[in-house]
């Protein structure tokens, strides 16, 4: 921005230096972010006997590790049991959240204000506060040991897309909405057609948040499907892995690294939509 | 369509009642809006909250019907030694965690904020941790911090160190889990990112012209903007720590060599209760020796402080929200 004023012999040897400190600080940063990963994939690929030992690098390169540890665990089966969660979860909280995230953002009503506390109190509420009534129920129900302790709220209600989906409708210029409204829209309309093509991109973000929370969500199934072998989801599965097969690290590496492809594609796909979220979340002051 | 000319119609004859049957109408869009919402709220909210409180008072096993015993649970919490261990434990969370969050999270974030390339790199390398489910993420620390194997400890090698036992060890298992939050904090970083370059250049031109270096810029115009974020990195970090329990358990039962998810309860808190937080005491003593009152006892306490954090919040996203308005 002011490179041409400073473009005297001592002031650019400064800025130089600058450039730099920061550069390398910032490639230590990301390195040390990425670091424990790499550890991670070289231990994945050692032998069974090498994981044991101090060696950093892999004498020799077992890839046929990632493959082994379906033959161990039925992982194919933890990851139906995951998918199933994750998506019919973040399905079920696009049908309720955005009509709810709309009425917040662009109705006017008396208690809105109130509401919209509730949610944000709702989100805020950690998850062990009403774990006792819900299990009671769900109990009494007869579905524990099944999804759908875990799968069936976000049908209903879930405080942190609505949340952030109100921040990303809250965007949208209110004069969109008021001219469909004027060219004859009904609300139902106007949501449909004019407010979620415009926030594609945060609905977008609030689904990656979903799937994202309930693909690493652990307490949920440990509350409800630890008893069950067959129910469990991925994230429970790796905890029991190492127990499992007597601390074979170099597969109970490969599994975590399985579990976190889907994560790191779908981030590299929506890198964007990401950012935007996170931001969102927390609300420029 | 059709129903908005209807309306249009009526308000022109009798203004009136067509303005308040268009209101009737607008309040039960609003409320079909609403309704799986507010059903979900009241399902899974309202009823489980005030029913955690009832339990509370009684001793439920969750096949004999629940008794009424008063303050008993309340009372038992004093004499209960892992209950004070356990709050010991999550007491330290709160504060390390939310220091050392908040800190580290500003410092990473104002370093790129700094970098003029590679911006978008450095910020997917720290952010990508955020993306490993808990369970994994303490896996990785697990493996890192292994005592005389892990790469860490090797590193300290090189300079005649020794590591501690890490999550073997009472005095280190703590900052291990701290290490693995910090770790995977790479949200509250885009957040503080995204508010840094959201500072008006002009007041660092202002600051610039005033002879003020980028050190003092940084204390005197950008710490001062971004407060009400750092504000929500303090408040979110502390109810993050108040319910710290995947880490912390996976921690455990992996140091303990018997990682069992079902059945071993004594696993958790490994090595010696160190480890043993709120949440997972209030697990412990619910959903594995079924004590549920007891249970929902801790959790109405764990709900009131989660409140009032959440409070604190609420106001200051209200100022936010106010001034959005205005």
């Amino acid at each position: 921005m002011t490179a041409a004023v400073g473009a005297r012999k001592p002031f650019a040897w400064r800025r130089t230096l600058d450039w730099v400190a920061v550069h390398s600080l910032g490639l230590a940063l990301g390195l040390m972010f990425t670091l424990p990963v790499v550890f991670v994939l070289l231990t994945a690929v050692m032998s069974d006997s090498q994981a044991f030992t101090a060696d950093l690098w892999p004498r020799e390169w077992h890839w046929g590790n990632f493959v082994e540890v379906f033959d161990k665990a039925p992982l194919l089966g933890y990851l139906g049991n995951s998918l199933l969660y994750s998506l019919l979860a973040t399905a079920g909280m696009l049908l309720s959240s955005i009509p709810a995230a709309y009425a917040l953002a662009k109705l006017r009503w008396r208690g809105r204000n109130v509401v919209f506390l509730l949610v944000v109190g709702a989100m805020m509420l950690p998850p062990q506060v009403v774990a006792v009534p819900l299990y009671d129920t769900w109990s009494s129900l007869g579905l524990t040991g099944t999804l759908w302790p875990l799968i069936a709220p976000y049908f209903l209600f879930d405080a942190f897309s609505i949340f952030l989906l109100r921040q990303f409708i809250l965007t949208i210029p209110q004069s969109y909405v008021d001219a469909a409204r004027v060219d004859g829209c009904g609300e139902f309309r106007a949501l449909v057609r004019v407010v979620v093509p415009m926030a594609r991109p945060g609905i977008a973000a609030t689904a990656l948040f979903c799937f994202l929370y309930t693909w690493n969500d652990y307490f949920g199934p440990l509350l409800y499907t630890s008893e069950k072998p067959d129910r469990w989801t991925l994230s429970l599965a790796l905890s029991s892995f190492k127990g499992m097969h007597h601390v074979q690290w170099n597969l109970a590496m490969a599994v975590t690294l399985l579990i976190m492809v889907p994560a790191v594609v779908l981030f590299a796909f929506a890198q964007r939509s990401f950012v935007k979220g996170i931001t969102f979340t927390g609300v420029k002051g | 369509m059709t129903a908005t000319l209807e309306r249009v119609d009526v308000a022109r004859t009798a203004p009136a009642r067509g303005r308040s049957r268009a209101r009737v109408r607008h309040r039960l869009t609003v409320l079909a809006f609403l309704a799986p919402a507010i059903l979900g709220f009241a399902l899974f909210f309202g009823y489980p909250l005030v029913a955690t409180i009832g339990f509370s008072f009684t001793r439920y096993d969750l096949i004999n019907p629940p008794e009424w015993i008063g303050w008993e649970n309340y009372a038992y919490m004093f004499s209960d030694e892992l209950f004070r261990t356990a709050v010991h434990n999550t007491l330290w969370f709160v504060v390390v965690l939310t220091a050392a969050r908040v800190v580290f999270a500003l410092g990473v974030a104002s370093v790129i904020a700094r970098l003029k390339s590679g911006v978008g790199l450095v910020r997917t390398l720290c952010y990508l941790p955020s993306l490993a489910p808990p369970v994994a993420a303490t896996l990785v620390f697990f493996l890192v911090l292994r005592p005389n194997e892990g790469p860490l400890d090797a590193f300290l090698g090189w300079f005649g160190l020794d590591g501690p036992l890490w999550f073997a060890d009472p005095v280190w298992a703590k900052p291990g889990i701290a290490a693995v939050v910090l770790w995977v904090s790479g949200d509250l970083m885009i957040i503080i990112l995204a508010a840094i370059l959201d500072v008006p250049q002009e007041q660092y031109e202002a600051a610039e012209l005033d002879g003020a270096g980028p050190v003092r810029r940084w204390w005197h115009v950008t710490l001062p903007t971004i407060s009400p974020v750092l504000v929500f990195g303090v408040v979110n970090s502390i109810i993050l720590a108040l319910q710290l329990f995947t880490q912390a358990v996976v921690a455990g039962s992996a140091a303990s060599g018997s990682a069992e998810v079902t059945g071993a309860t004594k696993v958790l808190g490994y090595p010696e209760n160190s480890t043993l937080t709120f949440p997972m005491w209030l697990y412990t003593q619910g959903f594995r020796y079924f004590d549920m009152g007891y249970a929902a006892a801790m959790a109405t306490v764990l709900f009131v402080i989660s409140f009032a954090a959440t409070a604190l919040l609420v106001q200051r996203m209200r100022k936010a929200t106010h001034q959005e308005e205005s």
